[in-house]
């Protein structure tokens, strides 16, 4: 193997059974004597459970079991946990209220888990759910965060009278106070940053099965990192041994964090089985998913951005309050804290930043982390508040960037991050180019002769991935480790099996992983096997969300890749009777130095494993090495976006034209799929913009867009071609050089567009439009500028 | 209220016994275990469970499997050559990299090959318009659009 496999644009390994049908998803498992789960789930936002009458579902035809809240307690399920503790600004630890997996005398949401019935049939048990009478009082509900604070609002938890769950602030207040009080100009944003809902296509789905023999449980599950599942579902819930526990992930459609968290069905369809001695299934309908996946954002948010008289930033604060819903998910309370205000320094050398976030319990879906999470909230504040002071300012909104960038690394935020490196003039530079921003005035009079009104918006990003390490993620309050483990498994004949903790649920890890093993011993990607997602078969995994899988799983496997390589450099010295330091290595071939003797990989794999003739006394045979890596800093992803917009004034009706993203990702793998993530990234953050809006009725507390006719995800249609290039600054502490470019898109491209739109709209007097900014949105900020003009 | 169904599936004459309630998807997924079309939302909105039946694409979440009663279906797992060959539809997805999770993948595919049937040399604008009906969270459907026009030019020039 002579070319360099890393930067190639490699075909992907995994392709040829999602194209062929036979891809393996939790729902196509069919196990033995299959049953199947159905959920009763609240109707109602906040009642309590007054009795449920399970007696006419447990005699319907097919049924097996029916089981509620009092079994659960009976049989000492604990509630779900949750991974990060926040403490707050008293130094008094977050409220976290019980998450049982089957509701306790009351439900706190509408999709809230009351009972599950299990039958022959999905059907069946489909049809015994709507047997169960539960019989509630409901309780006045509340679904906006800034209701629930207020005097007299509904409580949804004995622990949190005032339901909220925490006040948290990071940085020097007064010293931020004082640099506003001396600035020349301060531009001021309030906004929403709105509620989504995730909406993988595959739904969630788990399969559980107890077996006697082993006294064991197997649970395939669609998830995003299978041993941080068993972890929580064995330690903090059932009680069981982590041995006894099998978690499998297999082939899942899509994930953006939706799969990271431990459900309550994942709970009960395990724990089900064991009592009915039966595999018991459940999938997700498409309204499940809607009520009950963890959702994403939902801050409410004021923003303030000091400046001195060039333009240049010398104070920042943001007060933003956190829908939690109604209990705390799985890294809930991290995801408006810890992942988000560290990240409003964004490119820049702003030295004094002071955030506070109070975050609340809602009558609504848990929300955790979804596709950048807490990124894109910290991005949009930046961002919106950089090009609204830029246009208040009359000054070009790259060039109060460029006065205002970065340029000297390693730099220390005011927000505890420090950035190894990055080149953000670079990223920028490229993407006016790319967009023709030059020859943007002509487009925008010609739009303008057509009726129709033209922006343009920018949104410089950054974020920290290769999440994390672990000293500073426990300080800060995680409560689990954040290293990944790898194992490379060398067969005799040459053919390599790895073994990664991260998971793939879309991302190409089959081939990406593949490429970079390949690469390394010479071997060509066919002959290394990637496995991931089963606890069974890998040795440990924190699993892949944050955009961690190369920078942090990446890592592992070049460490175990090195052990390898240690071990096949003593077998070769001893084959070819050289001293150990005289051999060198390079892409699969073992070399002694300054002679023309050499060893392939093949050779000494053989060797290792037919060792006729082996060092014994100082090596075991074998080669098979694994490695577990805890990073030493963040990843810091950074890019430059540029989005057109055309809008048509008599409808609102807003077109994107153009999207441009130049991102720095370090070094590049395979720019097939690195493309791929970033299209998938921007087309999430684009349906944020326009077209994606949870709501919830403010008084029933019902779900008001509970299917896709009436929450909006991008259609093909919604979205443009999109133009990408990268530019390249390599990560400093990891040995690939690589950083991540999973959730970049979904946090640039909110503000991107939005910057677009308000471009658009600026000079009839329009200051901002809230997200998404549906025609109706843009049309109404349209008619009330208007009319204030009049 | 059981009923008999037969139907050719991929070329081969099945039946089966089914409740009159059955859906054609839970038919071809639980019954045949052809579990390649898949259920993304139950509501013909997101395209995963498309297939062909006499020839066009239909989501088969949204029919009864006696509806289906004598047709002639294709599901995914039909698609490529005995031998393996994928359509060159399948392997303008893989060429373009038009598929990330691969859970609307199937769908996707057996879409594009019946749009690329009717309408051979279509614009970006009208494939874009095609899938309207066939939802992907992954990809941003850029490569999928790509692959769409690279597929159906494949699939004209084989004829």
């Amino acid at each position: 193997m002579s070319a360099s496999l890393i930067g190639a644009r490699v075909q992907r390994k995994e392709d040829y059974r999602f194209l062929t049908g036979a891809g393996q998803y939790t729902d196509d498992v069919i196990l033995p004597h299959q049953s199947y789960a159905a959920f009763v789930r609240s109707p109602h936002a906040h009642a309590t459970i007054k009795s449920i009458k399970t007696d006419k579902a447990k005699k319907a035809p097919g049924v097996l079991g029916v089981y509620t809240g009092e079994d659960a307690a009976a049989a000492k399920l604990g509630g779900l946990p949750c991974g990060w503790l926040i403490t707050d600004v008293n130094g008094q630890p977050m409220k976290e209220p019980p998450h049982p997996v089957l509701a306790q005398g009351k439900v706190r949401y509408v999709g809230d888990q009351v009972a599950v019935v299990v039958a022959e049939t999905a059907e069946q048990a489909r049809d015994a759910a709507e047997l169960v009478e539960v019989n509630y009082d409901v309780l006045p509900a509340v679904v906006d965060a800034a209701k629930a604070t207020q005097k007299g609002a509904p409580a949804l938890h004995e622990i949190a009278p005032d339901n909220t769950c925490y006040v948290w602030a990071l940085g020097d207040k007064a010293a931020v106070d004082a640099a506003f009080a001396k600035a020349a100009h301060v531009t001021k944003l309030e906004f929403v940053n709105n509620r989504l809902i995730p909406n993988a296509i595959e739904p969630r789905a788990a399969n559980g099965s107890y077996n006697r023999a082993e006294d064991g449980y197997t649970l395939y599950v669609a998830n995003q990192n299978p041993h941080v599942e068993r972890l929580l579902m064995t330690a903090f819930v059932m009680g069981l041994p982590e041995h006894k526990v099998r978690v499998v992930a297999p082939d899942v459609g899509g994930g953006f964090g939706s799969k990271i968290f431990l459900y309550p069905e994942d709970v009960v369809v395990t724990w089900a089985s064991r009592q009915l001695g039966r595999p018991v299934k459940w999938t997700a309908e498409r309204s499940e998913s809607f009520l009950t996946d963890a959702h994403g954002r939902d801050h409410h948010t004021i923003a303030e951005m000091a400046m001195d008289k060039d333009g240049k930033f010398v104070g920042m604060r943001v007060h933003t309050t956190a829908n939690l819903g109604a209990y705390l998910s799985t890294f809930a309370s991290a995801v408006p804290t810890i992942l988000y205000a560290t990240l409003l320094s964004g490119q820049y050398t702003t030295p004094l930043i002071y955030c506070e976030v109070k975050a609340v319990f809602t009558n609504t879906a848990p929300v955790d982390a979804l596709r950048g999470a807490g990124r894109p909230e910290a991005t949009y504040v930046v961002e919106r508040l950089v090009e609204t002071a830029a246009r208040e300012m009359k000054l070009d909104p790259t060039e109060i960037r460029r006065r205002n960038f970065v340029r000297q690394f390693p730099y220390q935020t005011a927000v505890a991050l420090q950035y190894d490196t990055g080149n953000y003039e670079a990223t920028l530079d490229a993407a006016l180019k790319m967009a023709d921003v030059a020859g943007f005035a002509k487009r925008k009079e010609e739009a303008a002769k057509r009726g129709k009104l033209r922006g343009l918006g920018y949104a410089a990003y950054i974020e920290a991935c290769g999440i994390a390490p672990s000293a500073v993620a426990g300080s800060l309050g995680a409560r689990a480790g954040l290293f990944e483990a790898g194992e490379i498994r060398v067969h005799p004949t040459g053919s390599v099996t790895v073994f990664t903790g991260s998971h793939s649920h879309g991302q190409g890890h089959e081939t990406t992983f593949a490429q970079v093993v390949a690469d390394r011993l010479g071997l060509s990607v066919e002959n290394v096997d990637i496995v991931h997602g089963d606890t069974s078969k890998v040795l440990f995994g924190m699993g892949t969300y944050g955009s961690r899988s190369i920078a942090v799983g990446g890592t592992a496997i070049m460490k175990a890749l090195d052990k390898i390589i240690d071990k096949g450099k003593k077998i070769a010295a001893h084959l070819m009777e050289a001293s150990e330091g005289d051999v060198e290595y390079d892409k699969g071939i073992f070399k002694v130095s300054g002679t023309d003797k050499q060893k392939a990989f093949g050779e000494i794999a053989f060797a290792a494993y037919v060792p006729h003739n082996y060092p014994h006394d100082k090596l075991e045979p074998g080669l098979n090495e694994n490695a577990f890596y805890d990073p030493s800093n963040f990843t810091f992803p950074a890019g430059s976006y540029v989005c057109e917009v055309e809008i048509d004034p008599d409808t609102g009706q807003t077109k994107i034209v153009n999207f441009t993203a130049v991102d720095d990702f370090g070094k590049i793998i395979n720019p097939m799929i690195v493309e791929g993530q970033v299209h998938g990234g921007l087309t999430h953050g684009i349906g944020q913009a326009l077209t994606e809006g949870c709501r919830y009725d403010p008084d029933s507390g019902q779900l008001v867009t509970g299917s896709f006719t009436d929450y909006c995800i991008p259609r093909a249609d919604d979205v443009p071609s999109y133009q990408l290039d990268t530019r390249e600054t390599p990560c400093t502490h990891n040995p690939l050089g690589v950083k991540g470019c999973g959730e970049a898109g979904a946090i640039g491209a909110p503000a991107a567009v939005m910057n677009a739109i308000t471009d658009a709209l600026w000079s009839m007097g329009v200051k901002d439009v809230p997200m998404p900014a549906t025609a109706q949105t843009v049309w109404k900020a349209i008619q009330n500028a208007s009319k204030k003009a009049a | 209220m059981s009923v008999k169904v037969s139907m050719k599936v991929n070329g081969k004459a099945v039946s089966g016994e089914v409740e009159e309630r059955t859906l054609l998807v839970t038919f071809i997924r639980e019954l045949l275990r052809l579990t390649g079309t898949h259920v993304g939302c139950d509501t013909a909105q997101c395209g995963a469970c498309t297939v062909s039946m006499n020839g066009a694409a239909v989501k088969s979440c949204s029919m009864l499997a006696m509806q289906a009663e004598g047709a002639d279906i294709t599901t995914i797992e039909g698609v490529a050559a005995a031998d393996g060959t994928l359509h060159p539809m399948q392997a303008a997805f893989k060429e373009h990299h038009g598929l990330q999770c691969g859970f609307c993948t199937p769908g996707m595919v057996m879409n594009a090959i019946d749009f690329a049937k009717k309408h051979p040399g279509a614009s970006e604008h009208e494939v874009r318009e095609a899938l309207e009906g066939n939802l992907c969270r992954c990809t941003g459907y850029h490569n999928i659009v790509k692959a769409i026009m690279a597929g159906s030019k494949a699939m004209a020039g084989a004829k």
